[in-house]
């Protein structure tokens, strides 16, 4: 038999899939109105609906929307003042001009996030801000498409992958440096336990940032041959899960207060941050260690077999492999620890929810508590849809060679 | 320590996973270049006895001397050992998440301190010695059962080793697919590497091997050229094995 012959074979008889399309009154009728119960239980559900989004739009008409613009700078940077504020664009700046930077390197997901990001503030610069805030919206796209430019030069150079990785990671501590003031240079700013929401985005990066690796270590810890540090992990993150953040907040802010003199203790708003870093890192912990798990034997015995030591084997084939099948949960953490930074405010900490408590307590915007509070829940949703769809994205890059 | 007694040397081996007696008394030896076919029943050891080659399982009485130097807890043995052993996996066992070219350089290039580009080459030329090179950018889930084994082969062969061990490497291919395999071995076989299989695959064993051994009850019962193994059995329980496998 020849090729031909083999493929003619295989082609006949090959027929289409029957069609799925029903036609809509065919799936009203099946799915809404199929007995006379689901059809009064659809009318009255539907006349439920309507009436609560219908009183929605109608209070939405008439709220005094007016309370968050006139708040805006409050709500976002607190009592940050006005004349360093071109501290908080610059790093706003640097955070566009690296995403910039990696989507010209890379494109793909990166390229995404930072068009939208230039998109939207171009966007925001057409709602009637006073000039010079559209003049510094503007510029968050300038410096995306600069760093754009940049990258897309420097795609495929060698040094160029690593100054990018270097420069995001050295990008944190300086923009905190910078947001913060150092003795000498640039002026230290006062009371930075209330600048509204930048506090919950710094809590949640550093928390982030730091919880993640400390997790990891805490995850092969806990999984160790050497009994002192598996004992050591075990009982750390086993303590950590049994105590409410909020308690674990209060002992930092209080106990510590009485513990340690004044000299040698932190203020508030790191020890707020280290907090929630070791009580986020117990639960990242055991995220990863289910990742740990689903690895099979195999994969140790090939890397081994090889010739790789254990933490090469754990670092090239292990944990690449562990960290992929827990990323949902790992952004769910993410999620909850940016959310809980709003806790922050139970310490005296001014941040986003607290701070509206102070422009509700203002004669002048009394009674705007809905208002304040749907505008919280907008600007946490965009936030953590954002990560919860930027997880999806990587899942769905990395799944390429997935069993 | 250096003897030219052989390249695996195996003395009053045993081992015992808990209360279990898996290998009782292994013993024997063999020489550079020969090509030694375990076969047996299924719990009969002969995977765990290759695995204590390469240390991926530990021996608990008894001496094992691979290429010199006696097994031990010494980690630089271990390593060093393991250098020199290459194994092939029933299952297979490639990292799904590096494509097949990297799955051949990795070891190269981390172990060995070759530049990349070197341990690339090196990988693309075994990929094309089983046969498989247009294959090298996609990852293990796109290829075949047949084209994953051979990956494996070539994998293992990337640390230039003095051994090879088959540790059933054909059992969870589908039928079509073991002669591609089979044949990748049989190769190298002619090419002269030490090689020790095992396998159920009777033709291969014929046709290839050096010396058959038969395990059972993690005993060695019979040590055999092909010829004689086949035709003149010289113990019972093998002649019972060899009707079971053969007879159908």
């Amino acid at each position: 038999m020849d090729e031909n012959q083999l493929a003619g074979y295989a082609d006949k008889n090959q027929l289409p899939p029957p069609s799925e399309r029903i036609p809509a009154i065919r799936w009203l009728k099946q799915n809404l109105f199929s007995s006379w119960f689901n059809a009064i239980l659809t009318i009255v559900s539907t006349a439920l609906i309507m009436t609560i989004v219908f009183g929605l739009l109608r209070w939405a008409l008439e709220a005094r929307w007016e309370v968050i613009p006139a708040n805006l700078k409050l709500l976002l940077v607190g009592t940050y003042p006005v004349e360093y504020l071109w501290r908080v664009w610059a790093v706003v700046y640097l955070v566009a001009f690296l995403l910039g930077f990696s989507s010209g390197a890379h494109g793909g997901l990166m390229r995404r996030v930072s068009t939208t990001a230039a998109l939207v503030s171009v966007v925001l610069a057409v709602l009637p801000f006073p000039w010079g805030t559209r003049g510094w919206l503007l510029g968050i796209a300038v410096a995306a498409a600069a760093g754009f430019g940049l990258g897309y030069l420097g795609k495929g150079i060698r040094w160029c992958k690593r100054l990018e990785i270097a420069s995001w990671i050295l990008s944190f501590p300086i923009s905190l440096i910078f947001l913060n003031g150092v003795g000498g240079i640039l002026p230290v700013i006062k009371g930075r336990t209330m600048w509204g929401f930048m506090l919950n985005l710094i809590g949640a990066v550093v928390g982030i940032g730091l919880s993640f690796p400390v997790g990891v270590l805490l995850a092969l810890g806990r999984r160790s041959k050497l009994r002192a540090i598996r004992l050591v992990c075990t009982a750390y993150i086993e303590i950590i899960r049994g105590v409410p953040l909020i308690s674990l907040l209060f002992m930092a802010s209080i106990m510590l207060q009485l513990l340690l003199p004044a000299s040698v203790r932190p203020d508030l708003l790191i020890r707020a941050m280290l907090t929630i870093t070791a009580f986020s890192a117990a639960y990242m912990a055991e995220n990863v260690r289910g990742g740990l798990q689903a690895i099979p034997q195999g994969q140790y015995e090939a890397a081994y077999a090889v010739g790789l030591n254990k933490a090469l084997t754990t670092i090239l084939i292990i944990l690449p492999q562990a960290l992929r099948i827990v990323i949902p949960a790992i952004v769910g953490q993410f999620i909850a620890l940016f959310m809980d930074t709003t806790l922050f405010g139970f310490i005296a900490i001014l941040e986003l929810l607290n701070i509206t408590r102070s422009i509700m307590g203002n004669l002048e915007w009394r009674g705007t508590i809905f208002e304040l509070y749907v505008f919280i829940g907008v600007v946490f949703w965009i936030l953590c849809y954002s990560m919860s769809y930027v997880s999806r994205r990587i899942e769905k890059t990395l799944g390429v060679g997935e069993r | 320590m250096i003897n030219n007694e052989g390249i695996i040397i195996y003395r009053d081996v045993h081992k015992w996973y808990g209360d279990f007696h898996v290998l009782r008394g292994i013993t024997f030896t063999m020489q550079k270049g020969e090509v030694v076919v375990i076969c047996g029943p299924s719990g009969s050891g002969k995977s765990t006895c290759i695995r204590t080659i390469n240390r991926l399982e530990e021996h608990q009485r008894g001496e094992i001397i691979v290429d010199g130097i006696e097994l031990t807890n010494d980690l630089r043995n271990i390593e060093a050992i393991r250098r020199e052993v290459g194994i092939v996996f029933q299952q297979f066992n490639l990292f799904p998440h590096l494509t097949a070219l990297q799955n051949v350089s990795l070891a190269p290039f981390w172990v060995l301190k070759m530049r990349k580009s070197k341990a690339e080459e090196v990988a693309m030329k075994l990929l094309e010695r089983v046969g498989i090179p247009e294959q090298a950018q996609k990852y293990p889930a796109q290829l075949s059962g047949g084209q994953q084994q051979r990956v494996a082969i070539a994998r293992a062969l990337a640390m230039t080793p003095k051994i090879m061990l088959f540790d059933e490497p054909t059992s969870a291919l589908d039928p079509e697919m073991i002669k591609e395999v089979l044949d990748v071995m049989k190769n190298l076989a002619r090419s002269g590497m030490t090689m020790i299989v095992v396998t159920h695959e009777m033709g291969f064993a014929r046709e290839v091997a050096d010396r058959i051994i038969f395990f059972d009850y993690g005993q060695l019962v019979e040590e055999n050229t092909p010829e004689e193994f086949f035709h003149n059995p010289k113990h019972d329980r093998t002649k019972l094995f060899l009707s079971q496998i053969l007879d159908y």
